[in-house]
């Protein structure tokens, strides 16, 4: 009975804030236990999912995860390596034999210059945090041309939504071609007022993450500045 | 500590020359998020002390000698202002901002969870804008607020007061004439869940019995402090759920 009162509020809480009982539940991400107490660790939203209580953080750093998809900046080219900023505490070394070139050694930069931005997979993060990124996969590669939004990394799993409705509506409605990082960047290429309404919508999803029917307000944003919106919908089906 | 003074610091019926009572505190104002550019910030005010504190990291540690490979490292640094205190203060590092930079460095570093970012460095700036004592302690109360803030995992907030003792009288949370004027100064920090000390010092003299007097005051100001200090983060965030609330309309 209490669990599912408790599952309705969304409650604030910041670090130390006693969450539940140790005896009621279990600790979940971002908690920890003391004196039969599972407490906040950071501040963020309090989330019970079956008998575990967690906290979803409202800030903070994206932490890389063995297989997150993520798009990189090239900081610093290496004879036999590239330097990539994705958005985490710590550089991301891309290796040669991680992209899908021939690369000859010191040839690196006819690939891959300062600036560039590319599609990455994570490939390992061991435990003292040492990243390794892979362009190996298929989808991965350079991206030329497109506009890129970034948003907190805390927030990309409203832009994707229920199982990708969200991406999904935003793709057909304003025909785009749109590539989510785990770690906040968003890739958007199409036509350029169509772009401009994507990133717009983004924004939009961005800053109100935690209100209802999101979805339907992004719709009816995209609907109201694409009034040709609905046929790109209908060509996709 | 130092200087002599005919003020009459606390009167018979035990009211400071601010009008506090002995175990009264100043009043405290927090707001959190005021840093656009931070990954967390804060500005407090406790009396006339104003202290903006920010936050940044954690972020790869340079230099690379400083990085350690099981945890990541504090780097603080508190700048008191030049226009701050009465006279000029000649701007810049000095000993006593080096001691206190470290100090609460430290005390943070015990609540903290460094252990998640190896090689890391997480940095904080302490800027005093005014001061009038209890400077440390409205820094570290800041700072911490802004690690909070900034999203970094820690056990708990870290709020700090002082006690100390003037006229003879075991006082809380002392202002400029106190501290000046007074026979001690004593900042405390706490782990409010725990009770756990992570700051103390004592500057002057003061009894067994007068020291266990102020720490118990100190302790109960403390928890208050810590009241403040929630209230401020969880008001950023409802401020911004109000925000989009309004652009539904």
């Amino acid at each position: 009975m209490e669990k599912r009162n408790a599952k309705r509020t969304r409650e604030i809480v910041v670090p130390g804030d006693i969450l539940a009982d140790a005896s009621d539940y279990r600790a979940g991400d971002n908690t920890y236990e003391l004196d039969g107490k599972i407490r906040a660790n950071v501040m963020g939203i309090k989330n019970y999912r079956d008998d575990v209580v967690g906290v979803i953080p409202m800030g903070g750093f994206y932490m890389p995860v063995t297989g997150d998809t993520v798009i990189g900046i090239i900081n610093d080219v290496g004879p036999s390596n590239w330097m990539l900023d994705i958005n985490a505490p710590y550089p991301a070394p891309l290796h040669v034999s991680e992209v899908p070139w021939k690369v000859e050694f010191g040839d690196t930069s006819r690939f891959l210059t300062v600036g560039d931005v590319v599609l990455l997979k994570v490939l390992m993060v061991d435990e003292s945090k040492k990243i390794q990124v892979t362009m190996k996969d298929s989808g991965l590669r350079k991206i030329e041309g497109g506009q890129l939004v970034e948003i907190s990394h805390t927030k990309i799993s409203r832009v994707i939504g229920k199982s990708g409705t969200m991406i999904q509506m935003l793709k057909n409605m304003t025909d785009c071609r749109i590539f989510v990082g785990q770690n906040g960047r968003i890739w958007i290429d199409g036509d350029a007022e169509n772009v401009e309404v994507a990133a717009e919508a983004i924004r939009i999803i961005e800053a109100e993450t935690r209100s209802a029917n999101l979805s339907d307000r992004v719709k009816a944003f995209i609907g109201k500045k694409l009034p040709q919106a609905d046929d790109y919908a209908e060509e996709d089906e | 500590m130092s200087g002599h003074t005919d003020m009459v610091l606390v009167n018979e019926e035990g009211i400071r020359i601010d009008g506090r009572k002995v175990d009264e505190k100043r009043n405290i104002k927090i707001e959190a998020g005021v840093l656009k550019n931070a990954s967390g910030s804060c500005y407090l005010e406790i009396g006339k002390n104003k202290v903006l504190c920010a936050v940044y990291g954690p972020r790869e540690c340079r230099p690379r000698h400083l990085q350690n490979p099981t945890k990541a490292i504090i780097q603080c640094k508190y700048n008191m202002q030049a226009y701050s205190v009465t006279d000029r203060k000649r701007p810049g590092t000095d000993r006593r901002s080096v001691e206190i930079s470290k100090l609460i460095s430290e005390a943070l570093e015990a609540v903290v969870q460094t252990e998640l970012y190896p090689r890391a460095s997480i940095d904080i700036y302490i800027e005093i804008l005014q001061a009038n004592a209890g400077t440390r302690c409205a820094g570290l109360t800041a700072a911490s607020v802004a690690l909070a803030d900034a999203g970094i995992p820690m056990r708990d907030l870290v709020p700090a007061i002082a006690c100390g003792k003037a006229d003879g009288n075991v006082l809380l949370d002392l202002n400029k004439e106190e501290d000046n004027y007074g026979q001690a100064d004593v900042p405390i920090a706490i782990v409010p869940s725990t009770d756990e000390i992570v700051l103390l010092q004592m500057d002057g003299n003061m009894t067994r019995e007068e020291l266990d007097h102020g720490l118990d005051m100190a302790f109960k100001a403390a928890h208050e402090v810590y009241d403040v200090q929630r209230a401020a983060l969880k008001k950023r965030y409802s401020d911004i759920s109000k925000k989009e609330g309004d652009s539904v309309e």
